[in-house]
């Protein structure tokens, strides 16, 4: 135990450790409020989708030398998640189909182009490196952390706000719209939201395990809690434990950031599984 | 007082017919059905009616004061609410949503007014339990007092007692007449042939791309339209 505790303590020191607990629990925080929301709106692979388009984005921006690779990537990345949010209902291409067109595609084209303009001479390792995220975040700069700041301070601004609305809006749209609550302006807001953390997240567990980070949470907190408060509280709760044990455990026993959050992700569930029959069996009894 | 007049309407969705020639009117205090088969329109009608679709031919006037987001909707229930972790009561709070404008949380009178209708449709003592745990009957007295929270004049009811057991449904019926008594304008659709001739006041017949029938429930059962479709329903007023 001492043992570990001196590991930790001479990690700490390090920067970029500090800057990766931080953004890991941004990142966690922010997911984890949004996965309620899109698990109940069947919206659970979005996050794969988007960061698949994210993935494609930063194959360009790599490809044309960007210095700043997020000023291509933000809008890109928003602009699939209103076109998919948006059309929802009302298209030829339903939901999950269109979520998956524009995730395979998007990954096709990325790894093409990646392929074809990449200077580098470790490019299966790049391509490694930007879906599973598994070093990034251990090389964050001062500024990427501060971007990332202030990103998450408005994303939950925005999600405090609009709170309810939010709430309305998922349980029932039509109901909504024919009441005189905007529906489709809260959709929007949603779906921008949605990117800006999709974008943000593929820094920390990179693109592939994105969708972990989204659904795992909400689904945790679902099966012992009943209202949408206490899900959505729960589940922000579990999501940074995680990400923070996560860190931890990949800092002492050296394992890729990324999986090791979604492991403990995937343990939290179950046991919350495990809890939520229990409580049920002890109401019959 | 007239509410909602409708002139030769036309509906459809993707540039097809469904029904054309819809005429009919709804005053204050009416309990009007809307009957027909499977496909004639009649969800496309309250739909139109509500703002969510437009029509593709005819007119539509709310008067009497009524503003579009005073209108009360008792939709059916989506696949989405199945299994949705939500209690009673943050489901009946959400009607009140559309006068809070852009406050993000409810005032006081908000929160009493919920409380008010989960009273008024004997669910308060529902109002911390789960949505998804209730049974039907409880499910559609939850969606009704969301709806009264969000207006008190007109409500829409899609089939509001599709899914549930006679004993249910009976309840239903007798508490949507208890809030037609109370004032409260009722426009619902129903398959339900017999329910409907007994409660409602006024009766919209869509048929087969036209109106079939619009009048008063007198009326309509001495119809060549009513005494079909009220023969087939057992029923004889």
């Amino acid at each position: 135990m001492m043992i570990m505790l001196d590991k930790l303590s001479f990690y700490w020191q390090y920067p970029f450790v500090q800057y990766a607990l931080i953004v890991g629990v941004l990142i966690a925080l922010c997911s984890s409020l949004l996965g309620v929301t899109l698990v109940l709106k069947r919206f659970s692979f979005i996050g794969d989708g988007l960061s698949h388009v994210a993935f494609g984005a930063m194959a360009i921006a790599t490809a044309v030398n960007l210095s700043n690779r997020f000023f291509l990537v933000l809008p890109a990345t928003v602009l699939c998640a209103v076109l998919l949010l948006r059309a929802g209902q009302n298209t030829r291409i339903k939901g999950d189909a269109a979520i998956a067109m524009i995730s395979v595609g998007a990954l096709a084209i990325g790894y093409l182009i990646m392929n074809l303009f990449s200077k580098s001479s470790n490019l299966s390792g790049d391509v490694c490196a930007t879906l599973f995220g598994s070093t990034s975040i251990l090389t964050l700069s001062e500024t990427e952390v501060w971007l990332c700041v202030v990103l998450s301070v408005l994303v939950i601004a925005v999600f405090l706000l609009f709170y309810h609305k939010i709430f309305a809006v998922t349980f029932d749209e039509d109901f909504s719209t024919a009441t005189g609550v905007s529906a489709k302006t809260y959709n929007l807001i949603l779906a921008i939201i949605i990117a800006v953390v999709i974008v943000l997240a593929m820094n920390l567990v990179g693109a592939l395990l994105i969708s972990a980070l989204v659904i795992f949470p909400a689904l945790s907190a679902m099966r012992i809690f009943k209202s949408f408060k206490a899900v959505s509280i729960c589940s922000v709760i579990v999501s940074v434990a995680c990400a923070v044990m996560g860190i931890l455990i990949s800092i002492l026993a050296g394992t890729p950031v990324g999986s090791t959050i979604v492991a403990v992700d995937i343990v939290g569930f179950f046991s919350f599984g495990f809890v939520g029959v229990f409580m049920k069996g002890a109401k019959t009894l | 007082m007239q509410l909602v007049a409708c002139e030769n309407l036309t509906l459809g969705y993707e540039g097809e017919k469904v029904v054309s020639d819809l005429s009919f009117t709804v005053h204050a205090g009416d309990y009007l059905c809307i009957v027909g088969e499977n496909g004639s329109g009649k969800s496309t009608l309250m739909k139109t009616l509500l703002g969510l679709k437009t029509q593709m031919a005819g007119r539509i006037e709310i008067g009497g004061g009524l503003e579009n987001s005073e209108i009360g909707y008792l939709p059916q229930q989506t696949v989405v609410q199945k299994d949705f972790p939500a209690s009673v009561r943050e489901v009946v709070r959400s009607g009140c949503l559309n006068r809070s404008g852009i406050r993000p949380f409810y005032s006081k009178a908000e929160k009493q007014m919920a409380e008010d209708n989960m009273e008024l449709l004997g669910i308060r003592m529902l109002a911390k339990r789960c949505y998804r745990e209730l049974s039907g009957g409880q499910q559609q007295r939850t969606l009704l007092a969301r709806a009264l929270c969000a207006a008190r004049k007109i409500l829409l009811l899609d089939e509001p007692a599709a899914g549930l057991d006679p004993k249910a449904a009976a309840d239903m019926y007798d508490l949507i007449e208890r809030l037609n008594h109370d004032g409260i304008t009722m426009i619902m659709i129903s398959h339900d042939m017999e329910a409907s001739v007994k409660y409602a006041s006024h009766i919209l017949h869509i048929g087969n791309q036209s109106a079939l029938f619009f009048g008063t429930k007198k009326d309509y059962l001495e119809s060549g339209a009513g005494h079909i479709y009220a023969g087939l329903g057992g029923a004889q007023a």
